[in-house]
């Protein structure tokens, strides 16, 4: 792992490495991110559908574009990107989850070059992406900035960031840290830190100084009662996703 | 063995199809032909041999199509084979008889007039329905039929495989058992069931009849049982008629002309003299539901998830809305990128039918108790809760909704709508 340029928190990694066996069980702890992941994989599939002139109904959609996974976990979304043609490339910074994507990839049949490393030191390599993936990382990062700085580097031109996270306000406090981590136990405590949530205008404001154009901004949001999630044009409230591309 | 399409599973043994659904039926055939649209292959394994299955004698059996089975068949394309043969049912009658007495005072009335969508169904002999289905699996290059075999052995712990009678060995990525309320394939995944008897059987035939039926539908509730006469192309009906196990043994075994002697005034006069056309059959009346639809790369549908008192026509039309369901969550998965023989896929699968197969199971269970009685204080009861929904168009209208399957979350197929 290159430490130069490393803007990862290591209490997070410390966090998430202690989850990594868990991933891909969808009772266990990952049980709501395997709730949200078909919505989060319609928006990142119909994003890359409309940005690269791709058609969904298509055997292998993705094929020929090269995507970037930033902070992969077990491969919950490598491995659909990966079924669909992408050649992707899995990153994570917390070390034991690359041998744990590995083994399921080879279960699943499929090829992905997951890595240990980081964003920083991708883009210190001079590597290159089509699309970059930044799903539910942004707000576990020391310095926002830089890090997004270091996703447009990874961009080719014509290249599109798909970067979601979680809103501050008292709503998300609520549903986010004292809902999700401490009355349903979905998460546990201590995952998320409310002072590192970013707002969606704080969110562009930090993509267009990376030198990203803001393309679409949605919605995830939880219904309790019909224990689904949706996506949404309006409500940005708690959980929203942004797509955005390198011109 | 003369089926062409039978080569590329000696070539290909590692993935002889995306898909294997045992059961030839109606709902395994469907299902192939609903997920072909979404680019996925099959093989669909029959234990009865074509000669059996696709007969051009009319043998008595025939379905009451709801609106949204009919849409469905139309999304496959199926509907153009078997439209010039389905009876509209444009009315429904549901009165309270007792034999010999004629229906009571107060009856519901449900007319395809009071909502937009057309007749609330279909009636649709069973050859017409079986032959459209084999003619265009075997037009489809995404699906191996193999009629006449067997299966004898499954493993759904790897890729899923079936071993059949002659030794061979099929692999895919999902296994769907289509085999009926008897399912081999849900009893070798270890699946139990649960049911209960309702002491009745169904008597089962065709009549041709005098008069004209104006594309009406009765139920007679009859204190034995309902009596259901459902209008077929011409001066024609089907009938299901549910009496007593011994009792409906005792008619069975009677002559054509004693079986209709029995039936005559239970029928009544109002469609002029009746006589049989086709065979009967018979069908001890029983509900059974698998304590799970799915499984590590496995799910069962139609009657092999659940198999319902047939009063209301419900067992093909729950079945098909379990296909649409399931071709729809298949479908949305492989374009997410999902596993989809994954039980975190197959689950949203069991989500969806679950609830709406034990609330149909349920309902039609407490409507055959409640009308299958001759205590005078519930034949009140019913007639004036009857005589009150017919009173009340908005009741009306949301009856008739139901039975045409146009409400729940309806899957895009039985919408009419593409995958």
């Amino acid at each position: 792992m290159n430490s130069a340029a490393n803007t990862v928190d290591d209490a997070e990694i410390a966090k998430f490495e202690a989850m990594a066996a868990e991933w891909w069980d969808p009772k266990g702890k990952f049980a709501p991110l395997h709730m949200m992941n078909p919505i989060r994989l319609d928006y990142i599939t119909a994003q890359i559908a409309a940005e690269f002139g791709r058609d969904l109904r298509d055997e292998k959609p993705f094929y020929g574009l090269r995507l970037l996974d930033i902070g992969c976990g077990g491969g919950l979304l490598s491995e659909p990107m990966a079924r669909l043609g992408a050649t992707v490339v899995g990153a994570d910074a917390a070390e034991r989850n690359i041998p744990v994507a590995r083994v399921h990839a080879e279960q699943s049949g499929l090829e992905i070059d997951y890595r240990h490393t980081t964003a920083e030191a991708l883009a210190e390599a001079d590597e290159q992406f089509d699309v970059v993936l930044n799903m539910e990382v942004v707000e576990h990062v020391a310095d926002p900035q830089a890090y997004l700085t270091a996703c447009r580097q990874l961009l080719k031109p014509g290249g599109l960031m798909i970067c979601s996270t979680i809103n501050r306000n008292p709503k998300s406090f609520a549903l986010a840290i004292v809902g999700a981590e401490y009355v349903m136990r979905w998460l546990p405590k201590g995952t998320h830190e409310w002072h590192k949530f970013i707002t969606p205008e704080e969110l562009f404001a930090l993509i267009e100084t990376a030198g990203l154009d803001p393309v679409d901004r949605k919605g995830f949001v939880f219904n309790p009662i019909s224990w689904r999630w949706s996506i949404s044009d309006r409500d940005l409230s708690v959980n929203y996703v942004t797509a955005s591309v390198k011109r | 063995m003369d089926n062409p399409a039978y080569v590329p599973i000696l070539r290909g043994m590692a993935t002889d199809s995306d898909i294997l659904i045992v059961g030839g039926g109606l709902n395994g055939p469907c299902l192939a032909l609903a997920l072909s649209q979404a680019g996925l292959t099959s093989t669909v394994i029959d234990a009865l041999p074509v000669e059996t299955s696709d007969n051009d004698r009319f043998d008595g059996r025939s379905y009451a199509l709801a609106l949204a089975s009919a849409r469905l068949l139309m999304a496959l394309g199926i509907w153009e084979d078997v439209k010039a043969n389905a009876q509209p049912m444009l009315e429904i009658k549901a009165s309270d008889g007792r034999a010999g007495e004629g229906p009571a005072p107060f009856f519901l009335h449900f007319d395809h007039a009071e909502i937009e969508e057309g007749p609330m169904g279909y009636m649709l002999e069973d050859r017409f329905l079986r032959h459209a289905l084999l003619t265009r699996m075997q037009a489809d290059p995404n699906i191996i039929h193999l009629p006449g075999k067997r299966v004898i052995a499954q493993d759904t712990t790897g890729p899923a495989s079936v071993t059949l009678e002659d030794g061979r060995t099929l692999t895919a990525r999902l296994l769907i058992g289509a085999d009926g309320r008897q399912s081999g394939t849900g009893a070798r995944a270890g699946i139990k069931r649960q049911g209960w008897d309702y002491g009745q059987t169904a008597l089962v035939c065709s009549l041709k009849h005098e008069l004209p039926h104006h594309g009406i539908a009765h139920q007679f509730f009859m204190p034995a049982g309902p009596l259901a006469i459902l209008p077929l192309p011409g001066n024609r009906c089907s009938i299901v008629w549910s009496e007593t196990h011994a009792r409906a043994a005792e008619i069975n075994a009677l002559s054509d002309e004693g079986y209709l002697e029995v039936l005559r005034p239970r029928f009544g006069d109002f469609l002029g003299e009746i006589a049989l056309d086709g065979d009967r059959f018979t069908y001890p009346l029983n509900l059974t539901i698998s304590e799970r639809f799915v499984d590590d790369r496995l799910a069962l549908v139609g009657d092999a998830a659940h198999g319902v008192h047939p009063i209301a026509g419900q067992g093909l039309n729950l079945g098909l809305r379990d296909v649409g369901a399931l071709a729809e969550v298949l479908t949305d998965a492989k374009r997410r990128g999902e596993d989809i023989a994954s039980l975190l896929v197959l689950e949203r699968y069991q989500r969806w039918r679950r609830f709406d197969t034990a609330t149909l199971a349920a309902s039609t269970d407490l409507i055959n108790r409640l009308f299958s009685n001759d205590n005078p204080l519930l034949r009140a009861g019913r007639d004036l809760g009857m005589g009150l929904i017919n009173a009340f168009p908005a009741a009306r209208r949301s009856f008739i909704r139901e039975a045409a399957g146009l409400t729940g979350d309806v899957p895009r197929l039985l919408q009419g709508k593409p995958l």
